[in-house]
């Protein structure tokens, strides 16, 4: 069998080491590579007509041509505001609402407004309730750049003047931003703030093939935890971006403030009980499968792309999960020796799933690994399989499709009936 | 369960210092008030009011964990003076007072180095100081210690320090009959002889984990379908905790207990019922750490700061372990278990009465000066009491009923040296060619399995499995599972153990033990020959 030549564009470890103990052969960019681990900003040149270039049969790249759908902050928003609004039309009854105007099943990201597009909606919802706080976030940029929290109009004002010209003026990409209902009440354990890091690998979106990993982890602030508004300044106590932490002197280097989901899971269910943690993840889940279907439509479901992406979770005191957003490019740099180990395993357990182990990449393959290829990676949906049962076993399929946050709750033993 | 005369009498007189004895008082004189009890049958009346108020189970409970304490002293005769209560063997009582002089010395000389004093008052401003920053001590540490001086605190012990003390302990009067040579000397490292258990007399202690009994963290894993046994195993709990009896609980939690369960269940086994009288006697404990600069104060927080918060499975709960810990330093109801403990708390001196009596006090005042590690006795605890208060009576229960025996010289069937002198033995006869290569290498494995042994694997572990090995100590209620899991470690990794030639490669291969299941691991050293 021939050897995989790889091409990649990061210089890190826990990718070169997999490639190099696969045995595979390096080669640049340019040259005629079966698998590319590529950066973001060379996806756009891979795909564009200029380029000239046509991907074969035997190439595989690791990002989506348009993933920003999905990626970018207003666009996700956009993507899942219109998905609902389309599930709503068409009276299915996942976009049931309850008498508040929420959606009761797919509510799982924080109220959003664009800015500058959106200003008026959202002055017109600070009035209403004006006593709570917003995160602003510029649409372009990741490890919490540029972030800021908000609870006065004054404040918005403020930053519209210093930015560039009125608030009014049409906005260039990069100055667009996100404003955010921030999470207030989140889950504290010991006192302290955390986001959950999930990695998510889709292999096609049409029909929707998408994994979850199983070593996912918890990343703390390293200070308590305050949500006093003079706090709203200190950035240590909100934003718990490793990129962030990592300059607060109390950032400890040999576990970096991470916590697996294991150890999530024990806490949650030692302290308050298997049901409310079963759920919790389960709902996660239901998150992460509707904020793919939001953008599957839209996404250019190029044969030769897969991605694995970095999904940002936030959990409040009723143990909800919010989506806070999706990385494209989820950092591959090592904190410390167990994240190493973990993410070398992220890589290699993606590997096995978009390449059948001993094999060419072939386009034309089903993209339906064997189990045992999993690794650390669960089947979260895949909607070939699950059409294939549904024609199957269409009456079934009838009567629960029905009540289908029902079927949630019947979900038993790892098996998720949305399947 | 056989009771002397005396056993009774004590058991009474216990019952009627408690406060269940007031309550039961009260509650009794309340049913005799009830309209419809007539005084021709008042006492039956009585009887069943309290027992439908669930007033009998609180008794029996109460009863349980009475006999149980009376259990943890060395009892050869009703006439046992408290000194053999303590410890039966004068030479291993002389061990232990020596050493703790020698703790004691260095904890003076860490003062003197330092020039601060065993304990001072603090000021009212440092009281509001301390008060307002009380969750979160991980910052600046209770006594706001600058960081020069907190690199100069240091452990006062480790668990190499105190495995030379038992190392050394020695039978006066066997180690003169030396002259036939070397052939009674045990190739292990302890030297005292203490009966302990073979591995048959184990496999029946731990039957309940035989590999035919499934058991829970094992046959109870995601991948396998619920129906199997994790379905009636939960069942089963929900009806044992209603049912709140601990011997119950405790007969339950042998197969392991369910996650969500396990918080419940030990406190029951342990007899952790919190009242508001529970939560006022924290407070008050947390008033003390507020009043006064102990030097152990710093003691604690640098442990913590070598282990809990560089640990990536308890560094999020630091600022839990100091509301327990400090509170904990401050609990003068931990001296009782000095009654059964060889160890006798340390004494100090009002400053210029030093060697009056009168003058002493008991320093720290629960009497327990913390080595290095003594935080990871707490930590895993955090997994389960989200409550530092409930927390807090788990962990001095724990203690005082079972970890304080794993830093004081004994020969009691469940102190270090018995367990030490288990792990030897048991290793010696189970894998004799693991144990020769190892000591020809020298390489003694207790020089190794010491640590885990001490700290009760505590952060040697993944968390789950801790838990899972806690659940067998409390269920079993004793420690001898500590050796028995050293041992299984041993065998699991002999292979690579074997091919060693040295203490250092002997330690990487089994620096790493935290992808170990420890109930399969068990199961397979208990039951598999």
């Amino acid at each position: 069998m021939a050897r995989i030549r790889y091409a990649s564009d990061f210089d890190k470890s826990v990718l070169l080491n997999n490639f190099e103990n696969r045995g595979w052969i390096q080669v640049s960019p340019e040259e005629d590579w079966n698998f590319y681990w590529a950066g973001v900003h060379n996806i756009r040149n891979v795909f564009s007509v200029e380029s000239g270039f046509r991907l074969q049969d035997n190439q595989v790249i690791n990002h989506f041509p348009n993933h920003v759908e999905l990626t970018r902050k207003d666009l996700m928003v956009k993507n899942i505001k219109r998905y609902r609004k389309d599930l709503e039309k068409d009276g299915n009854p996942l976009a049931e609402k309850d008498e508040t105007g929420r959606f009761v099943h797919l509510d799982f990201i924080p109220l959003t407004f664009m800015l500058p597009a959106d200003y008026n909606l959202f002055v017109e919802e600070f009035r209403k309730n004006p006593n709570t706080t917003w995160i602003m976030k510029p649409c372009g940029k990741a490890r919490g750049i540029g972030i800021f929290l908000v609870n006065k109009l004054s404040q918005l004002k403020k930053w519209s003047r210093d930015g560039k010209g009125s608030v009014f003026s049409p906005p260039t990409a990069k100055e667009t931003y996100v404003i955010s209902k921030y999470i207030d009440n989140p889950l504290l354990i010991g006192g302290k703030k955390f986001d959950l890091r999930l990695y998510v690998l889709v292999t096609s979106f049409r029909p929707l093939k998408c994994y979850i990993y199983h070593l996912g982890f918890c990343r703390f602030c390293t200070v308590k935890y305050n949500a006093s508004l003079n706090e709203l300044d200190n950035m240590f106590v909100h934003l718990t971006n490793v990129s962030i932490q990592k300059q607060g002197e109390d950032y400890n280097a040999i576990h970096g403030g991470k916590w697996t989901t294991q150890n999530l899971r024990l806490f949650l269910e030692s302290t308050r009980s298997k049901e409310v943690s079963d759920k919790l993840f389960d709902e996660i889940n239901w998150l992460i499968v509707h904020s793919l279907k939001a953008v599957a439509s839209v996404i250019s479901n190029d044969r030769h792309c897969f991605e694995c992406y970095g999904y940002d979770i936030i959990i409040d005191d009723n143990l909800k999960p919010w989506l806070i957003e999706v990385n494209a490019s989820p950092s591959l740099s090592a904190t410390t020796s167990s994240d190493r180990i973990m993410k070398y395993r992220l890589i290699s357990d993606v590997i096995n799933i978009v390449i059948p182990p001993g094999e060419l990449p072939d386009v034309r393959w089903t993209k339906i690994p064997d189990k045992e290829n999993y690794g650390h990676f669960e089947l979260l949906y895949d909607e070939e399989l699950a059409n294939n049962e549904q024609s199957n076993q269409e009456m079934k399929v009838k009567a629960s499709s029905l009540n289908f946050p029902g079927k949630r709750d019947a979900r038993k033993g790892g098996q998720a009936t949305w399947k | 369960m056989e009771l002397h005369e005396s056993s009774f009498v004590s058991l009474l007189s216990n019952l009627r210092s408690s406060t269940l004895y007031n309550e039961l008082f009260v509650a009794a004189q309340e049913e005799a008030q009830k309209s419809n009890v007539r005084l021709s049958d008042l006492k039956k009346c009585v009887q069943s009011g309290l027992v439908s108020a669930g007033w009998d189970k609180k008794l029996r409970n109460a009863v349980y964990h009475i006999i149980q304490s009376q259990y943890k002293l060395f009892k050869s005769s009703p006439l046992a003076s408290p000194e053999s209560e303590k410890e039966p063997i004068a030479y291993i009582l002389k061990a232990q007072f020596v050493w703790e002089k020698k703790i004691l010395k260095s904890l003076n000389s860490m003062c003197t180095e330092l020039t601060v004093p065993l304990a001072r008052s603090r000021s009212e401003k440092d009281k509001k100081d301390l008060a307002a920053r009380w969750s979160e001590l991980g910052v600046d540490g209770p006594a706001k210690i600058c960081s020069s001086d907190l690199s100069q605190i240091r452990p006062v012990y480790a668990p190499k320090d105190f495995l030379e003390v038992l190392v050394g302990l020695q039978n006066p009067n066997s180690a003169n009959t030396g002259n036939m040579g070397t052939y009674d000397l045990p190739w292990g490292l302890i030297q005292v002889s203490l009966k302990v258990k073979t591995l048959n007399e184990l496999r029946v202690q731990y039957s309940e984990m035989a590999i035919t009994h499934c058991q829970t963290g094992t046959d109870d894993l995601p991948d396998i379908p619920p129906e199997l046994f994790e379905n009636e195993r939960s069942k089963l709990g929900k009806k044992v905790i209603a049912a709140n009896h601990a011997p119950t609980a405790r007969e339950y939690s042998k197969r392991g207990c369910p996650v969500s369960m396990r918080a419940d269940l030990w406190c029951q086994i342990l007899g952790v019922d919190l009242q508001n009288v529970d939560y006022l006697y924290y407070e008050q404990l947390k008033s003390y750490v507020l009043q006064h600069d102990l030097l152990v104060d710093s003691l604690l927080y640098k442990d913590v700061k070598l282990t809990a918060t560089n640990d990536d499975q308890y560094f999020v709960f630091e600022d839990f372990l100091y509301q327990v810990l400090l509170p904990f330093s401050r609990d003068s109801v931990v001296l009782k278990h000095f009654a059964y403990n060889s160890a006798t708390p340390p004494k100090s001196y009002i400053r210029g009465k030093l060697g009056i009596e009168e003058f002493a006090v008991t320093y720290p005042p629960n009497g327990v000066i913390p080595f290095h590690g003594f935080a990871m006795y707490v930590a895993p605890l955090c997994y389960l009491y989200n409550d530092v208060v409930r927390l807090y009576y788990v962990f001095r229960h724990m203690y005082v009923n079972y970890f304080f025996r794993l830093h004081s010289v004994s020969s009691h069937p469940q102190g270090i040296v018995a367990l030490s002198l288990l792990f030897e033995k048991l290793l010696q006869a189970e894998e004799p060619e693991l144990f020769y290569h190892l000591i020809q290498v020298g390489c003694q494995p207790l020089k190794i399995a010491f640590k885990w042994l001490m700290r009760a694997f505590s952060g040697f572990l993944a968390s789950d499995q801790v838990l899972l090995l806690w659940d067998r100590i409390l269920a079993f209620d004793s420690m001898e599972i500590l050796s028995v899991l050293a041992v299984a470690i041993f065998s699991f990794r002999k292979t690579n153990l074997l091919k060693v030639q040295c203490m250092s490669t002997a330690e990487a291969v089994l620096a790493d033990l935290f992808t170990l299941q420890i109930v399969p691991l068990l199961q397979l050293s208990l039951f598999s020959k």
